[in-house]
């Protein structure tokens, strides 16, 4: 993969959003519907990668109590709703992955 | 020296004063978020050699492109051998988010030359629009708030880069880091992004949709899957809320 022509692109992706509205300051009117559809983008596009990441880790379709990246997964999920912090989350859930992992040699 | 020009002379230092003090108020009001943000621009850059992305091309990434999320997804993506516009078409959805910021920062920046409004656009990350909405809630005056916003972006992005050339020599130091499931560091940070997220019936709605179209669309060419089942999951969302809407409205109606 051309490296330069991916940054360019995702430069010219990430700049235009945040300017596009700075640029025309007011002009042009934002309808509500748009920013409504906006507030769900993040969960959903999340949500596409951590699905398949988690039920097939490796390319099928894994629902098993032996898949470290499932269980570890709900376990991150539980402790996220418990503690709202994002760090605790991330390291909650890598310590329950490398222990199910290594651990118990699952996976 | 004339009364006048001695006034003028005062003035001028006192608006530099203040321009230094409000990038300084910028910088400060940042750190707290800044340093949420350390693990993730060094587990970027450890992340960045085992996925398929050269020493250089992470710190370019972080210098040019500076988004957080969409550097990450990126990764993924170029480790699953995704095809180039998929990346960037990928990279605009998910920051479309700060489209909303840009919203609501447009009142606040219109005054403002072109020069500033560009720069202060490439800095909008969700740290610093988190200090500056802060900081225009709590002091009314706006005059020099833009070097309050210079202060916090400033700082967001030297602790970025620095962090990704930390996390790329670590990686460098630690070849066989991948194996230790750094590549679930990714999936267990978007979880902690998405559940404070779930909050109503029409967000369950959008990330079960996106989550299960995601599975069903697995063998979509270039992992194109991903677009698909974003777009499903954000139409359901829209369509729930529009419903439950017009609902509160006819019942309003009725009574």
């Amino acid at each position: 993969m051309n490296e330069a022509a991916l940054i360019f692109g995702m430069f010219v992706a990430t700049f235009s959003v945040r300017y596009l509205l700075f640029a025309v300051a007011g002009r042009v009117h934002f309808p509500s519907w748009l920013s409504t559809a906006l507030a769900f983008v993040p969960s959903a596009v999340l949500t596409a990668i951590i699905v398949p990441a988690v039920l097939m880790p490796k390319g099928e379709l894994w629902l098993s109590m032996q898949n470290p990246w499932l269980l570890a997964a709900f376990a991150a999920a539980v402790i996220a709703l418990i503690r709202k912090d994002l760090l605790t989350t991330i390291v909650g859930g890598m310590l329950v992955f490398v222990g199910l992992k290594f651990g118990l040699g699952l996976g | 020296m004339s009364a006048e020009s001695s006034i003028n002379m005062t003035n001028a230092t006192q608006a530099q004063l203040s321009r230094t003090a409000e990038f300084i108020a910028g910088a400060k009001a940042t750190v707290p978020l800044i340093i949420g943000a350390i693990p993730f621009g060094i587990i970027f850059g450890t992340l960045a050699e085992p996925s398929g992305l050269s020493t250089a091309g992470a710190l370019a990434m972080s210098l040019f492109v500076f988004a957080g999320s969409s550097q990450f997804i990126a990764l993924g993506l170029l480790s699953a051998g995704a095809a180039l516009p998929v990346i960037i078409a990928t990279t605009f959805v998910v920051n479309l988010r700060h489209m909303l910021y840009a919203a609501n920062l447009v009142p606040k920046v219109r005054h403002l030359p072109q020069k500033w409004r560009a720069l202060m656009a490439f800095g909008l990350t969700d740290e610093t629009f988190a200090a500056v909405s802060n900081r225009y809630l709590l002091q009314e005056n706006i005059q020099n708030a833009h070097w309050f916003y210079l202060g916090s972006f400033l700082a967001m992005y030297g602790n970025w880069v620095l962090c990704t050339a930390l996390g790329v020599g670590l990686g460098e130091l630690f070849p066989d880091m991948t194996e230790w499931g750094l590549d679930f560091a990714m999936s267990v940070t978007f979880i902690g992004m998405v559940i404070p997220h779930l909050k109503s019936k029409p967000m369950w709605g959008a990330v079960i949709v996106a989550g299960a179209m995601a599975i069903a669309t697995v063998t979509m060419p270039h992992k194109l899957g991903l677009i698909v089942a974003a777009v499903c999951g954000i139409a359901v969302g829209l369509s729930l809320q529009l419903l439950l809407k017009a609902q509160a409205a006819s019942e309003a109606q009725s009574r």
